[in-house]
Protein backbone atom coordinates (compact mmCIF):
# COMPACT_ATOMS: atom_id res chain seq x y z
CA UNK A 1 0.00 0.00 0.00
CA UNK A 2 1.18 3.50 -0.86
CA UNK A 3 0.14 6.47 1.25
CA UNK A 4 0.93 10.07 0.43
CA UNK A 5 0.43 12.09 3.58
CA UNK A 6 0.06 15.80 3.32
CA UNK A 7 2.57 16.15 0.50
CA UNK A 8 3.63 19.61 -0.55
CA UNK A 9 5.97 19.90 -3.47
CA UNK A 10 7.08 23.27 -4.73
CA UNK A 11 9.69 24.50 -7.13
CA UNK A 12 11.52 27.79 -7.11
CA UNK A 13 8.98 29.43 -9.37
CA UNK A 14 5.21 29.30 -9.51
CA UNK A 15 2.67 27.83 -7.12
CA UNK A 16 3.38 24.47 -5.47
CA UNK A 17 2.50 21.53 -7.71
CA UNK A 18 0.96 19.69 -4.76
CA UNK A 19 -0.28 21.28 -1.57
CA UNK A 20 -1.06 19.10 1.43
CA UNK A 21 -2.03 16.37 -0.96
CA UNK A 22 -3.24 12.99 0.33
CA UNK A 23 -3.60 9.90 -1.79
CA UNK A 24 -3.82 6.17 -1.10
CA UNK A 25 -3.07 3.36 -3.54
CA UNK A 26 -3.92 -0.17 -2.40
CA UNK A 27 -1.71 -3.11 -3.38
CA UNK A 28 -2.58 -4.66 -6.72
CA UNK A 29 -4.52 -1.68 -7.98
CA UNK A 30 -4.10 -0.26 -11.46
CA UNK A 31 -4.15 3.53 -11.42
CA UNK A 32 -3.94 5.93 -14.31
CA UNK A 33 -2.88 9.49 -13.50
CA UNK A 34 -4.31 11.86 -16.07
CA UNK A 35 -3.79 15.55 -16.57
CA UNK A 36 -2.53 18.24 -18.94
CA UNK A 37 1.18 19.02 -19.19
CA UNK A 38 2.49 20.95 -16.23
CA UNK A 39 -0.10 19.51 -13.87
CA UNK A 40 2.51 17.64 -11.85
CA UNK A 41 1.87 14.07 -12.94
CA UNK A 42 5.51 13.32 -13.69
CA UNK A 43 6.47 14.96 -10.39
CA UNK A 44 4.04 12.64 -8.63
CA UNK A 45 5.72 9.62 -10.20
CA UNK A 46 9.21 10.82 -9.29
CA UNK A 47 8.03 11.38 -5.72
CA UNK A 48 6.67 7.85 -5.43
CA UNK A 49 9.79 6.41 -7.08
CA UNK A 50 11.89 7.99 -4.33
CA UNK A 51 14.08 9.83 -6.83
CA UNK A 52 12.81 13.21 -5.64
CA UNK A 53 11.99 13.93 -1.99
CA UNK A 54 8.83 15.96 -1.24
CA UNK A 55 9.28 19.49 0.12
CA UNK A 56 7.12 18.52 3.09
CA UNK A 57 4.96 15.54 3.94
CA UNK A 58 5.58 11.82 3.89
CA UNK A 59 5.31 8.97 1.45
CA UNK A 60 4.80 5.60 3.07
CA UNK A 61 5.07 2.40 1.09
CA UNK A 62 4.29 -0.88 2.89
CA UNK A 63 4.58 0.82 6.28
CA UNK A 64 8.02 2.22 5.50
CA UNK A 65 8.83 5.85 5.03
CA UNK A 66 10.24 6.40 1.55
CA UNK A 67 13.65 8.03 1.59
CA UNK A 68 15.38 6.69 -1.51
CA UNK A 69 14.47 4.57 -4.54
CA UNK A 70 13.04 1.29 -3.32
CA UNK A 71 14.49 -1.93 -4.78
CA UNK A 72 10.98 -3.28 -5.40
CA UNK A 73 9.75 -0.28 -7.35
CA UNK A 74 10.18 -0.30 -11.13
CA UNK A 75 10.14 2.91 -13.16
CA UNK A 76 9.64 3.10 -16.92
CA UNK A 77 9.95 6.42 -18.71
CA UNK A 78 8.73 7.54 -22.09
CA UNK A 79 12.01 6.97 -23.89
CA UNK A 80 15.75 7.46 -23.53
CA UNK A 81 15.85 5.02 -20.64
CA UNK A 82 18.08 2.46 -22.37
CA UNK A 83 21.87 2.61 -22.57
CA UNK A 84 22.62 3.28 -26.24
CA UNK A 85 25.94 1.39 -26.06
CA UNK A 86 24.46 -1.80 -24.66
CA UNK A 87 22.58 -4.54 -26.47
CA UNK A 88 19.02 -5.53 -25.66
CA UNK A 89 20.26 -8.34 -23.44
CA UNK A 90 22.81 -6.12 -21.66
CA UNK A 91 20.16 -3.46 -21.14
CA UNK A 92 17.71 -5.99 -19.78
CA UNK A 93 20.42 -7.27 -17.42
CA UNK A 94 21.35 -3.80 -16.19
CA UNK A 95 19.18 -3.84 -13.09
CA UNK A 96 20.51 -7.25 -12.09
CA UNK A 97 24.09 -6.12 -12.68
CA UNK A 98 23.53 -3.05 -10.51
CA UNK A 99 22.21 -5.36 -7.79
CA UNK A 100 25.18 -7.69 -8.07
CA UNK A 101 27.47 -4.65 -8.01
CA UNK A 102 26.18 -3.66 -4.56
CA UNK A 103 25.21 -7.07 -3.23
CA UNK A 104 22.11 -7.58 -1.06
CA UNK A 105 22.53 -4.45 1.06
CA UNK A 106 18.81 -3.67 1.46
CA UNK A 107 19.46 -0.19 0.09
CA UNK A 108 20.31 -0.59 -3.56
CA UNK A 109 19.23 -4.20 -3.78
CA UNK A 110 16.79 -6.21 -1.68
CA UNK A 111 18.26 -8.18 1.21
CA UNK A 112 16.61 -11.36 0.01
CA UNK A 113 17.84 -11.02 -3.57
CA UNK A 114 18.39 -14.18 -5.59
CA UNK A 115 21.91 -14.06 -7.03
CA UNK A 116 21.38 -16.03 -10.23
CA UNK A 117 18.43 -14.57 -12.04
CA UNK A 118 18.44 -14.44 -15.76
CA UNK A 119 16.61 -12.27 -18.17
CA UNK A 120 16.05 -14.71 -21.02
CA UNK A 121 12.65 -15.70 -19.72
CA UNK A 122 11.52 -12.07 -19.77
CA UNK A 123 13.07 -11.36 -23.14
CA UNK A 124 11.18 -14.32 -24.58
CA UNK A 125 7.98 -13.38 -22.80
CA UNK A 126 8.18 -9.90 -24.30
CA UNK A 127 8.93 -11.21 -27.77
CA UNK A 128 12.51 -9.97 -27.91
CA UNK A 129 14.17 -13.36 -28.43
CA UNK A 130 15.39 -12.36 -31.90
CA UNK A 131 16.61 -8.91 -30.87
CA UNK A 132 18.89 -9.78 -27.95
CA UNK A 133 22.10 -8.73 -29.68
CA UNK A 134 20.78 -5.53 -31.21
CA UNK A 135 21.43 -2.03 -29.90
CA UNK A 136 18.60 0.35 -28.96
CA UNK A 137 19.29 2.42 -32.10
CA UNK A 138 18.41 -0.60 -34.21
CA UNK A 139 15.05 -1.21 -32.53
CA UNK A 140 11.57 0.13 -33.12
CA UNK A 141 10.01 2.29 -30.41
CA UNK A 142 7.84 -0.61 -29.30
CA UNK A 143 10.82 -2.96 -29.00
CA UNK A 144 12.69 -0.37 -26.96
CA UNK A 145 9.82 -0.08 -24.50
CA UNK A 146 9.58 -3.89 -24.33
CA UNK A 147 13.26 -3.96 -23.42
CA UNK A 148 12.67 -1.37 -20.70
CA UNK A 149 9.78 -3.46 -19.38
CA UNK A 150 11.87 -6.65 -19.42
CA UNK A 151 14.65 -4.86 -17.54
CA UNK A 152 12.21 -3.73 -14.87
CA UNK A 153 10.31 -7.01 -14.53
CA UNK A 154 13.58 -8.94 -14.19
CA UNK A 155 13.94 -7.18 -10.84
CA UNK A 156 10.70 -8.71 -9.66
CA UNK A 157 8.97 -5.45 -8.66
CA UNK A 158 5.76 -5.16 -6.66
CA UNK A 159 5.11 -1.63 -7.89
CA UNK A 160 5.45 -0.43 -11.45
CA UNK A 161 5.53 3.28 -12.26
CA UNK A 162 5.19 4.30 -15.89
CA UNK A 163 5.57 7.81 -17.27
CA UNK A 164 3.92 8.18 -20.68
CA UNK A 165 5.48 4.87 -21.64
CA UNK A 166 3.63 4.41 -24.91
CA UNK A 167 3.07 7.94 -26.13
CA UNK A 168 5.70 7.84 -28.86
CA UNK A 169 4.38 4.58 -30.33
CA UNK A 170 1.97 4.01 -33.20
CA UNK A 171 -1.58 2.98 -32.30
CA UNK A 172 -1.43 -0.82 -32.84
CA UNK A 173 1.90 -1.12 -31.01
CA UNK A 174 0.59 1.07 -28.22
CA UNK A 175 -2.60 -0.95 -27.77
CA UNK A 176 -0.63 -4.20 -27.84
CA UNK A 177 1.73 -3.02 -25.16
CA UNK A 178 -1.07 -1.59 -23.00
CA UNK A 179 -2.73 -4.98 -22.99
CA UNK A 180 0.53 -6.82 -22.37
CA UNK A 181 1.31 -4.54 -19.44
CA UNK A 182 -2.06 -5.24 -17.85
CA UNK A 183 -1.60 -9.00 -18.39
CA UNK A 184 1.82 -8.93 -16.75
CA UNK A 185 0.46 -6.90 -13.85
CA UNK A 186 -2.16 -9.53 -13.11
CA UNK A 187 0.29 -12.40 -13.59
CA UNK A 188 2.91 -10.91 -11.31
CA UNK A 189 0.49 -9.25 -8.87
CA UNK A 190 2.05 -5.83 -9.37
CA UNK A 191 0.58 -2.47 -8.41
CA UNK A 192 0.52 -0.16 -11.42
CA UNK A 193 0.60 3.62 -11.61
CA UNK A 194 0.68 4.90 -15.16
CA UNK A 195 0.96 8.59 -15.92
CA UNK A 196 -0.52 9.78 -19.18
CA UNK A 197 -1.91 12.81 -20.95
CA UNK A 198 -4.04 10.57 -23.15
CA UNK A 199 -7.66 10.27 -22.08
CA UNK A 200 -8.05 7.01 -24.01
CA UNK A 201 -5.02 5.45 -22.34
CA UNK A 202 -6.21 6.46 -18.88
CA UNK A 203 -9.69 5.13 -19.58
CA UNK A 204 -8.36 1.82 -20.88
CA UNK A 205 -5.66 1.12 -18.32
CA UNK A 206 -6.82 2.60 -15.03
CA UNK A 207 -9.25 0.75 -12.79
CA UNK A 208 -9.06 4.02 -10.93
CA UNK A 209 -8.20 7.31 -12.55
CA UNK A 210 -6.56 10.17 -10.69
CA UNK A 211 -7.32 13.45 -12.41
CA UNK A 212 -4.84 16.27 -11.82
CA UNK A 213 -5.47 19.85 -12.79
CA UNK A 214 -3.69 23.18 -12.83
CA UNK A 215 -1.42 23.42 -9.77
CA UNK A 216 -1.69 23.54 -6.88
CA UNK A 217 -3.35 20.12 -6.58
CA UNK A 218 -4.91 19.90 -3.15
CA UNK A 219 -7.32 16.98 -3.31
CA UNK A 220 -7.06 13.61 -5.04
CA UNK A 221 -9.87 13.58 -7.61
CA UNK A 222 -10.60 9.89 -8.24
CA UNK A 223 -12.80 8.42 -10.95
CA UNK A 224 -13.57 4.70 -10.59
CA UNK A 225 -13.40 2.61 -13.74
CA UNK A 226 -13.91 -0.99 -12.62
CA UNK A 227 -14.66 -2.56 -15.99
CA UNK A 228 -11.47 -1.37 -17.74
CA UNK A 229 -8.62 -3.50 -18.95
CA UNK A 230 -10.13 -5.94 -21.45
CA UNK A 231 -9.67 -5.31 -25.21
CA UNK A 232 -13.47 -5.30 -25.78
CA UNK A 233 -13.80 -2.48 -23.26
CA UNK A 234 -12.89 0.05 -25.94
CA UNK A 235 -16.08 -0.82 -27.86
CA UNK A 236 -18.46 -0.30 -24.94
CA UNK A 237 -20.60 2.71 -24.17
CA UNK A 238 -19.13 2.85 -20.67
CA UNK A 239 -15.74 3.54 -22.23
CA UNK A 240 -17.10 6.17 -24.58
CA UNK A 241 -19.00 7.88 -21.76
CA UNK A 242 -15.97 7.83 -19.51
CA UNK A 243 -13.78 9.39 -22.19
CA UNK A 244 -16.36 12.13 -22.77
CA UNK A 245 -16.68 12.71 -19.04
CA UNK A 246 -12.88 12.92 -18.63
CA UNK A 247 -12.56 15.29 -21.56
CA UNK A 248 -15.21 17.62 -20.12
CA UNK A 249 -13.58 17.61 -16.73
CA UNK A 250 -10.14 18.29 -18.23
CA UNK A 251 -11.53 21.18 -20.28
CA UNK A 252 -13.02 22.69 -17.15
CA UNK A 253 -9.62 22.75 -15.43
CA UNK B 1 35.29 3.90 -43.47
CA UNK B 2 36.45 0.33 -43.62
CA UNK B 3 39.64 -0.10 -45.61
CA UNK B 4 40.53 -3.58 -46.75
CA UNK B 5 43.87 -4.93 -45.65
CA UNK B 6 44.79 -5.89 -49.22
CA UNK B 7 44.21 -2.32 -50.40
CA UNK B 8 46.30 -0.96 -47.56
CA UNK B 9 49.15 -3.27 -48.51
CA UNK B 10 48.89 -2.19 -52.16
CA UNK B 11 48.95 1.47 -51.11
CA UNK B 12 52.19 0.87 -49.21
CA UNK B 13 53.72 -0.76 -52.28
CA UNK B 14 52.67 2.13 -54.53
CA UNK B 15 54.10 4.73 -52.14
CA UNK B 16 57.38 2.81 -51.90
CA UNK B 17 57.50 2.58 -55.69
CA UNK B 18 57.01 6.35 -56.03
CA UNK B 19 59.76 6.91 -53.48
CA UNK B 20 62.08 4.53 -55.32
CA UNK B 21 61.45 6.23 -58.69
CA UNK B 22 61.89 9.71 -57.19
CA UNK B 23 65.16 8.61 -55.58
CA UNK B 24 66.44 7.24 -58.87
CA UNK B 25 65.49 10.39 -60.79
CA UNK B 26 66.84 12.86 -58.22
CA UNK B 27 69.87 10.68 -57.61
CA UNK B 28 71.37 12.64 -54.70
CA UNK B 29 72.55 11.62 -51.22
CA UNK B 30 69.76 13.56 -49.53
CA UNK B 31 67.16 11.13 -50.94
CA UNK B 32 68.29 7.51 -50.48
CA UNK B 33 66.18 4.72 -51.96
CA UNK B 34 63.70 2.84 -49.79
CA UNK B 35 65.78 -0.30 -50.12
CA UNK B 36 68.83 1.44 -48.73
CA UNK B 37 66.78 3.02 -45.92
CA UNK B 38 65.21 -0.35 -45.18
CA UNK B 39 68.59 -1.98 -44.74
CA UNK B 40 69.81 0.82 -42.48
CA UNK B 41 66.56 0.72 -40.54
CA UNK B 42 67.07 -2.94 -39.71
CA UNK B 43 70.74 -2.40 -38.84
CA UNK B 44 69.95 0.61 -36.66
CA UNK B 45 67.16 -1.22 -34.91
CA UNK B 46 69.61 -3.67 -33.45
CA UNK B 47 71.88 -0.74 -32.64
CA UNK B 48 70.21 2.17 -30.81
CA UNK B 49 67.19 3.13 -32.93
CA UNK B 50 65.00 0.82 -30.87
CA UNK B 51 66.00 2.69 -27.70
CA UNK B 52 65.03 6.02 -29.22
CA UNK B 53 61.80 4.50 -30.43
CA UNK B 54 60.96 3.15 -26.99
CA UNK B 55 61.81 6.51 -25.38
CA UNK B 56 59.35 8.29 -27.69
CA UNK B 57 56.70 5.58 -27.30
CA UNK B 58 57.00 5.77 -23.52
CA UNK B 59 56.53 9.55 -23.57
CA UNK B 60 53.39 9.28 -25.70
CA UNK B 61 51.87 6.45 -23.65
CA UNK B 62 52.67 8.02 -20.29
CA UNK B 63 51.21 11.37 -21.29
CA UNK B 64 48.13 9.70 -22.79
CA UNK B 65 47.51 7.78 -19.60
CA UNK B 66 47.96 10.93 -17.49
CA UNK B 67 45.74 12.99 -19.78
CA UNK B 68 42.95 10.38 -19.62
CA UNK B 69 43.27 10.06 -15.86
CA UNK B 70 43.01 13.83 -15.38
CA UNK B 71 40.63 14.89 -18.14
CA UNK B 72 37.97 12.18 -17.88
CA UNK B 73 36.87 12.81 -14.27
CA UNK B 74 36.97 16.57 -14.79
CA UNK B 75 35.06 16.29 -18.08
CA UNK B 76 32.41 14.12 -16.42
CA UNK B 77 32.00 16.58 -13.56
CA UNK B 78 31.78 19.59 -15.88
CA UNK B 79 29.32 17.75 -18.12
CA UNK B 80 27.02 17.02 -15.22
CA UNK B 81 27.27 20.29 -13.32
CA UNK B 82 25.97 23.31 -15.19
CA UNK B 83 27.26 25.70 -12.51
CA UNK B 84 30.83 24.42 -12.55
CA UNK B 85 30.81 24.28 -16.31
CA UNK B 86 29.71 27.92 -16.52
CA UNK B 87 32.65 28.77 -14.28
CA UNK B 88 35.36 26.72 -15.98
CA UNK B 89 34.24 26.66 -19.60
CA UNK B 90 35.33 30.22 -20.49
CA UNK B 91 38.86 29.28 -19.47
CA UNK B 92 38.77 26.07 -21.45
CA UNK B 93 37.32 28.03 -24.36
CA UNK B 94 40.29 30.39 -24.32
CA UNK B 95 43.01 27.80 -23.79
CA UNK B 96 41.64 25.07 -26.05
CA UNK B 97 42.50 26.69 -29.43
CA UNK B 98 46.04 27.78 -28.46
CA UNK B 99 48.43 25.64 -30.48
CA UNK B 100 50.20 23.91 -27.60
CA UNK B 101 53.40 23.58 -29.61
CA UNK B 102 54.18 27.26 -28.93
CA UNK B 103 54.30 26.38 -25.25
CA UNK B 104 57.25 24.03 -25.83
CA UNK B 105 59.94 26.63 -24.96
CA UNK B 106 58.04 27.70 -21.84
CA UNK B 107 57.52 24.14 -20.64
CA UNK B 108 61.20 23.45 -21.26
CA UNK B 109 62.19 26.50 -19.24
CA UNK B 110 60.09 25.37 -16.32
CA UNK B 111 60.58 21.64 -16.40
CA UNK B 112 64.12 21.46 -17.72
CA UNK B 113 65.64 18.36 -19.27
CA UNK B 114 64.52 14.75 -19.21
CA UNK B 115 61.18 13.11 -19.92
CA UNK B 116 58.99 15.40 -17.88
CA UNK B 117 58.71 18.42 -20.24
CA UNK B 118 58.00 16.14 -23.22
CA UNK B 119 55.32 14.28 -21.34
CA UNK B 120 53.89 17.58 -20.09
CA UNK B 121 53.53 19.08 -23.54
CA UNK B 122 51.74 16.05 -25.02
CA UNK B 123 49.63 15.91 -21.90
CA UNK B 124 48.49 19.49 -22.56
CA UNK B 125 47.45 18.66 -26.12
CA UNK B 126 45.53 15.53 -25.19
CA UNK B 127 44.10 16.87 -21.93
CA UNK B 128 42.06 19.67 -23.48
CA UNK B 129 40.88 17.54 -26.39
CA UNK B 130 39.69 14.75 -24.08
CA UNK B 131 38.24 17.21 -21.57
CA UNK B 132 36.10 18.97 -24.15
CA UNK B 133 34.81 15.80 -25.79
CA UNK B 134 34.08 13.96 -22.54
CA UNK B 135 32.37 17.04 -21.13
CA UNK B 136 30.11 17.32 -24.17
CA UNK B 137 29.37 13.61 -24.09
CA UNK B 138 28.46 13.74 -20.40
CA UNK B 139 26.32 16.84 -20.93
CA UNK B 140 24.51 14.97 -23.70
CA UNK B 141 23.44 12.17 -21.36
CA UNK B 142 19.71 12.63 -20.99
CA UNK B 143 18.41 13.12 -17.45
CA UNK B 144 15.80 10.45 -18.22
CA UNK B 145 18.58 7.93 -18.76
CA UNK B 146 20.23 8.80 -15.45
CA UNK B 147 16.90 8.64 -13.60
CA UNK B 148 16.03 5.29 -15.17
CA UNK B 149 19.30 3.79 -14.06
CA UNK B 150 18.93 5.32 -10.60
CA UNK B 151 15.49 3.78 -10.36
CA UNK B 152 17.14 0.38 -10.90
CA UNK B 153 18.96 0.96 -7.63
CA UNK B 154 22.11 2.61 -8.93
CA UNK B 155 23.83 5.05 -6.59
CA UNK B 156 26.78 7.25 -7.48
CA UNK B 157 29.27 4.42 -7.85
CA UNK B 158 27.06 2.27 -10.05
CA UNK B 159 26.15 5.28 -12.19
CA UNK B 160 29.83 5.89 -12.74
CA UNK B 161 30.49 2.25 -13.58
CA UNK B 162 27.45 1.59 -15.79
CA UNK B 163 26.70 4.99 -17.32
CA UNK B 164 29.41 7.64 -17.13
CA UNK B 165 32.42 5.46 -17.80
CA UNK B 166 31.02 3.63 -20.84
CA UNK B 167 29.57 6.90 -22.11
CA UNK B 168 32.94 8.62 -22.03
CA UNK B 169 34.84 5.82 -23.73
CA UNK B 170 33.89 6.83 -27.31
CA UNK B 171 34.71 10.45 -26.46
CA UNK B 172 38.16 9.44 -25.21
CA UNK B 173 38.84 7.41 -28.33
CA UNK B 174 37.60 10.17 -30.64
CA UNK B 175 39.85 12.63 -28.81
CA UNK B 176 42.83 10.30 -29.19
CA UNK B 177 42.08 9.68 -32.85
CA UNK B 178 41.96 13.43 -33.48
CA UNK B 179 45.04 14.37 -31.55
CA UNK B 180 47.44 11.44 -31.63
CA UNK B 181 48.94 12.75 -34.89
CA UNK B 182 49.45 16.23 -33.44
CA UNK B 183 50.88 14.67 -30.31
CA UNK B 184 53.56 12.80 -32.25
CA UNK B 185 54.35 15.90 -34.31
CA UNK B 186 54.79 18.02 -31.20
CA UNK B 187 56.80 15.26 -29.58
CA UNK B 188 59.21 15.53 -32.50
CA UNK B 189 59.65 19.25 -31.86
CA UNK B 190 60.01 18.73 -28.11
CA UNK B 191 62.64 16.04 -28.63
CA UNK B 192 64.84 18.44 -30.58
CA UNK B 193 65.67 20.17 -27.30
CA UNK B 194 67.40 19.14 -24.12
CA UNK B 195 67.46 15.41 -24.65
CA UNK B 196 69.59 12.67 -26.13
CA UNK B 197 66.84 10.10 -26.31
CA UNK B 198 63.88 9.90 -28.61
CA UNK B 199 63.19 9.76 -32.31
CA UNK B 200 63.14 13.54 -32.70
CA UNK B 201 66.67 13.75 -31.40
CA UNK B 202 67.72 10.74 -33.50
CA UNK B 203 66.39 12.23 -36.73
CA UNK B 204 67.89 15.62 -36.01
CA UNK B 205 71.34 14.41 -35.01
CA UNK B 206 71.66 12.09 -38.03
CA UNK B 207 70.36 14.72 -40.46
CA UNK B 208 72.15 17.86 -39.40
CA UNK B 209 75.20 16.77 -37.46
CA UNK B 210 76.27 13.32 -38.65
CA UNK B 211 74.94 13.78 -42.21
CA UNK B 212 73.92 10.12 -42.12
CA UNK B 213 70.93 10.52 -44.41
CA UNK B 214 69.85 6.86 -44.61
CA UNK B 215 69.78 6.75 -40.79
CA UNK B 216 67.83 10.02 -40.70
CA UNK B 217 65.27 8.46 -43.06
CA UNK B 218 65.21 5.34 -40.88
CA UNK B 219 64.28 7.65 -38.00
CA UNK B 220 61.52 9.24 -40.07
CA UNK B 221 60.21 5.77 -40.88
CA UNK B 222 60.31 4.84 -37.19
CA UNK B 223 58.41 8.02 -36.30
CA UNK B 224 55.82 7.23 -38.97
CA UNK B 225 55.48 3.72 -37.60
CA UNK B 226 54.96 5.20 -34.14
CA UNK B 227 52.22 7.55 -35.36
CA UNK B 228 50.55 4.90 -37.51
CA UNK B 229 50.78 2.31 -34.76
CA UNK B 230 49.05 4.61 -32.28
CA UNK B 231 46.39 5.44 -34.83
CA UNK B 232 45.79 1.75 -35.54
CA UNK B 233 45.67 1.10 -31.82
CA UNK B 234 42.90 3.65 -31.33
CA UNK B 235 41.10 2.20 -34.33
CA UNK B 236 41.27 -1.26 -32.85
CA UNK B 237 40.01 -0.08 -29.47
CA UNK B 238 37.10 1.68 -31.15
CA UNK B 239 36.14 -1.45 -33.06
CA UNK B 240 36.51 -3.53 -29.93
CA UNK B 241 34.60 -1.33 -27.49
CA UNK B 242 32.36 0.95 -29.52
CA UNK B 243 30.63 -1.44 -31.89
CA UNK B 244 27.31 0.20 -31.11
CA UNK B 245 28.34 3.42 -32.84
CA UNK B 246 28.91 1.76 -36.18
CA UNK B 247 25.47 0.14 -36.38
CA UNK B 248 23.43 3.29 -36.89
Amino acid sequence: MIRLESITQSYQQGPPVFQEFDWVVESGEAWAVLGPSGCGKTTLLYLISGLVPPTTGEIIIDDQRLERPRPHTGLILQDYGLLPWATVRQNAELGLRVRRFYGPDGKHAPEDMQPAQDVDMWLDRLGLGEQVDKYPGQLSGGQRQRTAIARTLALNPDLLLMDEPFSSLDAPTREGLQLLTLELMTEEKITLIIVTHSIEEAAFMGKKILLLGTPPNKKADMIPNPSSGRPEFRDTNTYQDLCRNLRERMDKE
Amino acid sequence: MKIQRRHLFLAVLVLLAIWQIAALIINRRILPTPIEVGQVFIQELSDDLIEHFMASLWRVLASTALAIAAAVPLGLILGQSKRLNALISPMVYLIYPIPKVVLVPIVLLFLGIGDLPKIAIIFLILFFQILVLVRDQAAGLRPELIQSVRSLGAGRRALFRFVYLPASLPAILTALRQSVGTAVAVLYIAELFATQKGLGYYIYINGSTLFNYPAMYAGVVAMSILGLGLYFGVDWLERRFCTWQSVY
